[in-house]
């Protein structure tokens, strides 16, 4: 039976409840999938710095196409890929407003990279949120441009193979070359600190855009569990293990400068899985 | 000093993902053997000693839990 104290369940004792800047709308992503989380922990900034009135989304095409349901902020639906040039017309077109695109890594780093290696380039003043779970989710599971190598999906039963499918894509360290970046970097939201620490930096995200100095760049690592064929517990586990070591966690550029021990130059992208997939 | 926590669950809204179980210093939630309106084991406290942390609220994917703290 649940335990229910009464005496501490008073409006006066609340540390912590979900924000009013998410709707009250259930989330259709699967049970257990980062994009709650980080649906939750965007709102929760935007609600911090009092924004919510002058605050523009750009919803991708994927999982989290239906973002704009979730969100009690104004919101526009962009084609697949093309969330950055839609924030970039916002952007120019209201200097005062926050703008922020969020994406994940089939729209953000297959279909859309055109844009988004431009929108980077251009140094548009917005702050991109990017998913990267390492597998298409919505069409169920095919691979990724940041498919692991070895990582089974749909459409690489055997795992990915350098030979034929290529290396998966580290669009971070490649847009964070860029000088149109001021901020990059990489978290993820598989435990309570880490979700912190990701919030502190959509937060610094949302800042960047009053000094006007280019685009702030927030990657989140995220379990894909259905896509994966795991719990979600132990898809979290299988990231850490998995994904940190092809893409290591933390700031990669700070005000506009590359941090120091961070090679972006890297190469060896192909660290054996630890436990194949499915 | 100490404090005491108690968490609300929307169990209408939780999908039983379980993260919160993992998430849990204290081990005090457990999914439950009930299911909600959409056949999903919802979580809930089933022991005394809950800190207040907010651990379980923040990995919460769906924002279901509401964290409730004094000190003691």
């Amino acid at each position: 039976m649940a335990i229910m104290n009464q005496d501490i369940v008073k409006p006066e004792n609340l540390v912590y409840t979900k924000t009013k800047v998410l709707t009250d709308a259930v989330m259709h992503y699967c049970p257990g999938c980062g994009h709650g989380t980080t649906h939750r922990i965007v709102a929760e900034v935007i609600d911090e710095l009092g924004i919510q009135d002058k605050t523009v989304g750009i919803a991708p095409v994927g999982c989290s196409v239906l973002a704009y349901n979730y969100f009690d902020v104004d919101f526009e639906e962009a084609a697949h890929g093309r969330a950055p040039a839609l924030a970039t017309a916002v952007k120019r077109l209201n200097p005062d407003l926050y703008v922020f695109t969020y994406q994940g890594d089939g729209d953000l780093a297959a279909i859309g990279t055109a844009e988004t290696i431009h929108a980077c380039n251009r140094g548009e003043n917005i702050t991109m949120v990017f998913i990267n779970n390492g597998i298409y989710g919505m069409t169920g599971g095919q691979m990724a441009p940041t498919t692991l190598v070895g990582m089974k999906s749909q459409t690489t039963p055997y795992g990915r193979n350098v030979e034929r499918n290529g290396y998966p894509l580290r669009i971070t360290e490649l847009l964070a070359t860029l000088p149109g970046t001021y901020y990059v970097t990489r978290q993820s939201v598989h435990t309570p600190a880490a979700v912190r620490k990701a919030k502190a930096a959509i937060k610094k995200g949302f800042e960047n855009q009053k000094l006007k100095k280019g685009v702030s760049f927030i990657e989140i690592l995220s379990s894909c569990n259905s896509g994966w064929k795991m719990t979600p517990v132990q898809a979290n586990k299988w990231m850490e293990e998995n994904m940190f070591p092809n893409y290591p966690v933390g700031d990669i550029k700070v005000d506009g400068k590359i941090v120091e021990n961070v090679d972006i130059n890297r190469i060896v992208v192909d660290h054996p899985l630890t436990v194949v997939n499915q | 000093m100490a404090f005491k926590g108690q968490i609300v669950v929307d169990t209408d809204r939780c999908k039983g993902c379980g993260l919160c179980v993992e998430a849990c210093p204290m081990h005090v939630i457990e999914l439950s053997k009930h299911v909600n309106g959409k056949g999903y084991n919802y979580s809930e406290p089933v022991k005394e000693g809950c800190i207040g942390c907010a651990s379980c609220a923040l990995i919460c994917p769906d924002g279901v839990i509401s964290v409730y703290k004094v000190k003691c």
